[in-house]
């Protein structure tokens, strides 16, 4: 089962790779999200400390959102989502697997990309950290939630706006944790219990999470 | 070991074919014929399980599909219409997955065979769109060649788009299988050189539902 795992983290990160110009477009649109507000705004820095946060974790999770669709869509396109339903694995663990590779790819580089987005914001040394940290607590469950929705919207036409509907309320505690996190280390509280929270918001949708997808993918084959 | 009672499928609302049973033995080679929309898809997905059937059951080795573990996902290979391979994948890669989702780990010289089989030398490691239709449906038929532990096989259309040549290779292919004691069932409209070893064929025509 382990070997299964390992082979379809590979086999998504590969395919992400040979795709690789999705995935940068993602990334671009984070970065361009985050630097076109400080240029907007102008060069207050107290307010600019102000709104960083939110910012930037903003342009994270609209960012994360970009790449979602394809998720399922494309292994349900060319029918080897079938052969995955058709598996000896469970199909709870191949689910987690491709979120796995999802993370990886499309939000792991946001986590190290923030800090430099955060500076433009003024954020100090121990924010940024802060920063980061928070967005790798806390994409994960914004990965999982998403993967909910697109396998719930399988095979629908306009799957894309669906999803965004279905996801961003889900998204809001994800979000207004995270900014939490950051503000109280600019104001100088301890962003511990909010990093906390995440992670156990994460947790807990990787507990869930891939028995919902498992069953949402079960329906759409129905 | 394949047993189906009473299957009644129900697709949109709309009843397909109903009162469907039989009885597959090992080695047998069941043909389902039909008109266009008569359910034989329909019919091979709910034998793969991927379907529910309104009504009846399918048992395999006396024990409903449903409540199998992994005995029958291992025992039955499914092969729809589509090839269920990764354009930007090479066949190489695409083979290997496959055989380690279907529970096989076969070895890299031992797919390159399959792969020659199937005339596809040296086109290993070239990814998959770049190859013709015929040459990625050879792709995906030369699962199959990896696959020769399995006792069931499920073909819908596997003649399709296919050349003489790979149409020859598929035939001994099932030959070779039904000789080591599985059991195929496939769908298809053109004649094939496997009619004398049909042993059971199904005709969902009689069986359409009267609505």
């Amino acid at each position: 089962m382990l070997k299964v795992f390992k082979a379809l983290v590979k086999r998504d990160m590969t395919l992400a790779w040979r795709r690789r110009t999705d995935l940068l477009n993602a990334v671009l649109f984070f970065v361009m999200v985050s630097s076109l507000f400080p240029l907007a705004i102008g060069a207050d820095p107290k307010l600019l400390r102000l709104i960083g946060p939110g910012v930037v974790w903003v342009g994270a999770l609209l960012s994360c959102q970009l790449t979602l669709p394809r998720l399922f869509a494309s292994d349900h396109a060319d029918q080897t989502l079938e052969a995955m339903v058709l598996a000896p694995t469970p199909l709870s663990v191949l689910v987690l697997a491709k979120v796995l590779s999802h993370w990886l790819c499309a939000n792991m580089p946001l986590v190290f990309i923030a800090p430099v987005l955060g500076m433009q914001f003024g954020l100090g040394p121990e924010a940024l950290g802060v920063l980061a940290l928070s967005l790798a607590l806390g994409t994960p469950s914004l990965s999982l939630i998403g993967a909910i929705a697109g396998a719930l919207t399988l095979g629908l036409r306009g799957a894309g706006m669906l999803v965004a509907l279905l996801v961003l309320p889900l998204y809001c505690p994800v979000l207004i944790m995270g900014c939490l996190a950051v503000e109280a280390t600019v104001s100088g509280l301890s962003p511990e219990p909010y990093l906390l929270l995440l992670a156990a918001f994460s947790l807990a949708t990787v507990a869930i999470g891939p028995w919902a997808i498992a069953t949402a993918i079960g329906i759409a084959y129905e | 070991m394949l047993q189906v009672k009473q299957l009644t499928c129900v697709r949109a609302d709309r009843p397909v074919f109903q009162g469907l049973s039989f009885d597959l033995k090992a080695s047998r080679l069941m043909q389902v014929v039909g008109v266009n929309g008569s359910g034989k898809t329909s019919l091979l997905r709910i034998l793969a399980g991927l379907l529910k059937p309104a009504e009846g059951s399918v048992s395999w080795r006396g024990m409903p599909i449903e409540q199998q573990t992994s005995d029958y996902s291992l025992a039955r290979v499914y092969m729809g219409h589509a090839n269920a391979l990764k354009g930007d994948l090479s066949a190489m890669e695409n083979l290997h997955w496959a055989c380690l989702l279907a529970g096989r780990d076969p070895t890299q010289p031992v797919i390159a065979e399959a792969l020659n089989h199937w005339g596809l030398n040296r086109r290993h490691h070239l990814p998959l769109r770049v190859l013709s239709q015929g040459q990625q449906r050879r792709a995906a038929l030369a699962r199959l060649s990896l696959l020769l532990d399995a006792k069931l096989w499920l073909l819908d259309e596997p003649f399709a788009a296919l050349d003489t040549e790979a149409q020859e290779a598929l035939e001994h292919l099932i030959a070779r299988f039904l000789d080591e004691g599985g059991s195929v069932i496939l769908t298809t409209h053109q004649a094939f050189g496997l009619s004398p070893r049909i042993t059971d064929r199904v005709d969902l025509d009689r069986l359409r539902a009267s609505c």
